[in-house]
């Protein structure tokens, strides 16, 4: 069973560390309301990194409407779960989010992703911006009051469950064929159509895939901060993802993970310095854009690094 | 196996190829020739779908079948059959060298999007064929201990060699290389040469080739068709073309003498 080989097991033994880790020392009391809430950020922070990184990363389409994506799956989940006040209605939620930002992602994808560069990164802000209005107008989601009093089912479990299904998912996708014909779009589009990829199709594949976990993402958030307004979900939380995306490593899925983290612990270390966060938050920025361009992990994997040995 | 009909494509006021007609034969390796800005480049770009004919036709004939390719999208010509080389390469510089080559197997893959993510049986089974079927080919070619090398890294006459095999990677009837001795000393072109034959042979290949390099033309090429100003002026065997008139004029200019 490949599954099962060397790597894997260790990969495995890590994440059930990670997780017994966690769930002990919430359990024993030493983690805060506070610290919680910084790893639940953690865990959105990276399957919003994770999943814009296929978009702008892998197959290198730069958009700026993460945040819209995210938006459909928070209300979404939102919505339904408020209705059945249930886990299986949370797990609806999360997954109709979901899929319905997915849906969007291919609507939305088959006009705009004709565009390339600049042009394509206009249209998904403004993309964004209409989803956001959307919500804002809408009866049923209250307008700009937003949603309160949402049941809170996101808990340690949930949000370590669905980050590390996200991560798997999207790097053995990434690791595919289908995922090398996205990869071949980022490095050359006219070659990769010669080759006999349909660019077009999977420029639209990789949209909706991240649409998916951009909603996931979301439906976590909605039900977790118990309370939504459509102004979360504005253009500064789109730049938010791709700065995790940029400062990772663009084609980097351990990159996205790290700078997620970081991006998370370094908000809620700054939190009491509100006036110097965004001051310090834009200095970070600029240094790793001077010393290290291509981001923390440029595109290398932590799999590359530890020098596991390649199936031959 | 290749017949263009009447091609013809017009960018605003300027006709880049003009009611061109050719018939390529199975197994027959063609140049094309003309100075620069001829229409041959163009003339690769129509027949591979980059593209769209202004008007006329070119028909893949191939297992008895023939398919009108003219206008097709490029990843459906290459479905068709038909692959390509460019002029200025354009190789997936900063992925492996192996990785170039699966990414051009891609259209052959059977296993299904689901798949890549969950792993089913038959992404292990299909990935295996994929790594070996590309070692294989790049074994042909003496490339298989570079496959871990990025291909930007790759010296230039071997960046040449990879973009002949990432084309044969997808399976063609039809080979269209856009000047692939460009660049090369006379060692190398000599090599091409070489190469360029042989997989003819070992591939059971049409192969349509541009190229400035007159040496490599004449010595590989059956025939020769040479374009001029978007038109066809002259076709033959290169004995023929040597000393046709208009193609020396097309080249040299006119003889004072017929001024």
């Amino acid at each position: 069973m490949r599954v099962l080989s060397k790597k894997n097991i260790m990969i495995l033994a890590g994440l059930i560390l990670t997780f017994a880790i966690v769930y002990a020392l919430r359990n024993f009391g030493i983690l805060t309301s506070f610290h919680e809430i910084t790893i639940a950020m953690v865990c959105i922070n990276i399957i919003l990194g994770v999943s814009l990184n296929l978009i702008t990363g892998f197959t290198g389409q730069l958009s700026l409407g993460h945040a819209g994506f995210m938006a459909i799956g928070a209300y979404v989940c939102a919505l339904i779960n408020m209705e059945l006040n249930s886990t299986f209605g949370f797990i609806l939620g999360v997954l109709a989010g979901a899929i319905i930002a997915a849906l969007v992602g291919v609507l939305i994808g088959i006009p705009t992703l004709r565009l390339k560069g600049d042009y394509l990164a206009i249209a998904t802000l403004g993309m964004a911006e209409i989803i956001r209005v959307i919500f804002l107008n809408l009866e049923i989601t209250n307008g700009a009051a937003g949603l309160n009093g949402i049941p809170r089912y996101t808990n340690w479990f949930w949000l370590f469950f669905f980050t590390v299904t996200t991560v798997v998912l999207i790097s053995n996708f990434i690791n595919s064929s289908h995922g090398r014909a996205c990869i071949s779009i980022r490095e050359d589009e006219i070659a990769a159509e010669s080759m006999g990829i349909n660019t077009t199709q999977y420029k639209v594949i990789a949209f909706a895939i991240g649409a998916f976990f951009a909603g996931i993402a979301g439906a976590l958030y909605s039900s977790y901060f118990y309370f939504l307004r459509p102004e979360i979900f504005g253009f500064l939380k789109s730049i938010d993802i791709l700065i995790i995306v940029v400062l990772g490593g663009l084609g980097s899925i351990t990159g996205s993970v790290i700078a997620g983290i970081l991006i998370a612990v370094l908000t809620a270390a700054l939190q009491s310095f509100a006036a110097l966060r965004m001051i310090i938050y834009a200095l970070l920025l600029i240094i790793i854009m001077l010393f290290r361009p291509q981001g923390i992990m440029g595109t290398k994997e932590i799999t590359d690094l530890l020098n596991f040995s390649k199936r031959e | 196996m290749l017949i263009i009909d009447k091609l013809t494509r017009s960018f605003g006021g300027l006709t880049a190829v003009s009611n061109v007609s050719m018939q390529i034969n199975k197994g027959e390796l063609v140049g094309i020739i003309g100075p620069n800005g001829a229409g041959k480049t163009t003339l690769f770009n129509l027949l591979t779908g980059v593209y769209e004919p202004s008007s006329g036709t070119i028909k893949l004939e191939l297992n008895g079948e023939e398919v009108n390719i003219g206008g097709l999208k490029p990843y459906n010509v290459t479905k068709a059959g038909l692959a390509r080389t460019f002029q200025n390469i354009r190789l997936f510089k900063d992925l492996t060298v192996l990785d170039n080559v699966r990414i051009a197997m891609h259209q052959n893959v059977q296993y299904k999007l689901p798949s890549s993510f969950f792993r089913f049986n038959n992404f292990y089974q299909e990935e295996d064929k994929l790594l070996e079927e590309a070692e294989q080919l790049l074994d042909i070619f003496k490339m298989s201990h570079k496959k871990n090398e990025l291909a930007k890294n790759l010296p230039y006459g071997e960046q040449r060699h990879l973009e002949i095999v990432r084309a044969l990677a997808t399976k063609p009837a039809v080979l269209l290389l856009d000047e692939p001795a460009a660049g090369m000393n006379p060692f190398e072109t000599e090599e091409l040469t070489n190469t360029i034959k042989w997989i003819r042979e070992e591939f059971d290949l049409t192969v349509l080739l541009i190229e400035h390099d007159m040496s490599l033309v004449m010595e590989i090429c059956e025939r020769i068709f040479v374009l001029d100003y978007g038109m066809l002026i002259a076709s033959g065997t290169p004995a023929e073309i040597r000393t046709n008139k208009r193609v020396i004029e097309a080249y040299l200019g006119e003889d004072v003498s017929n001024a």
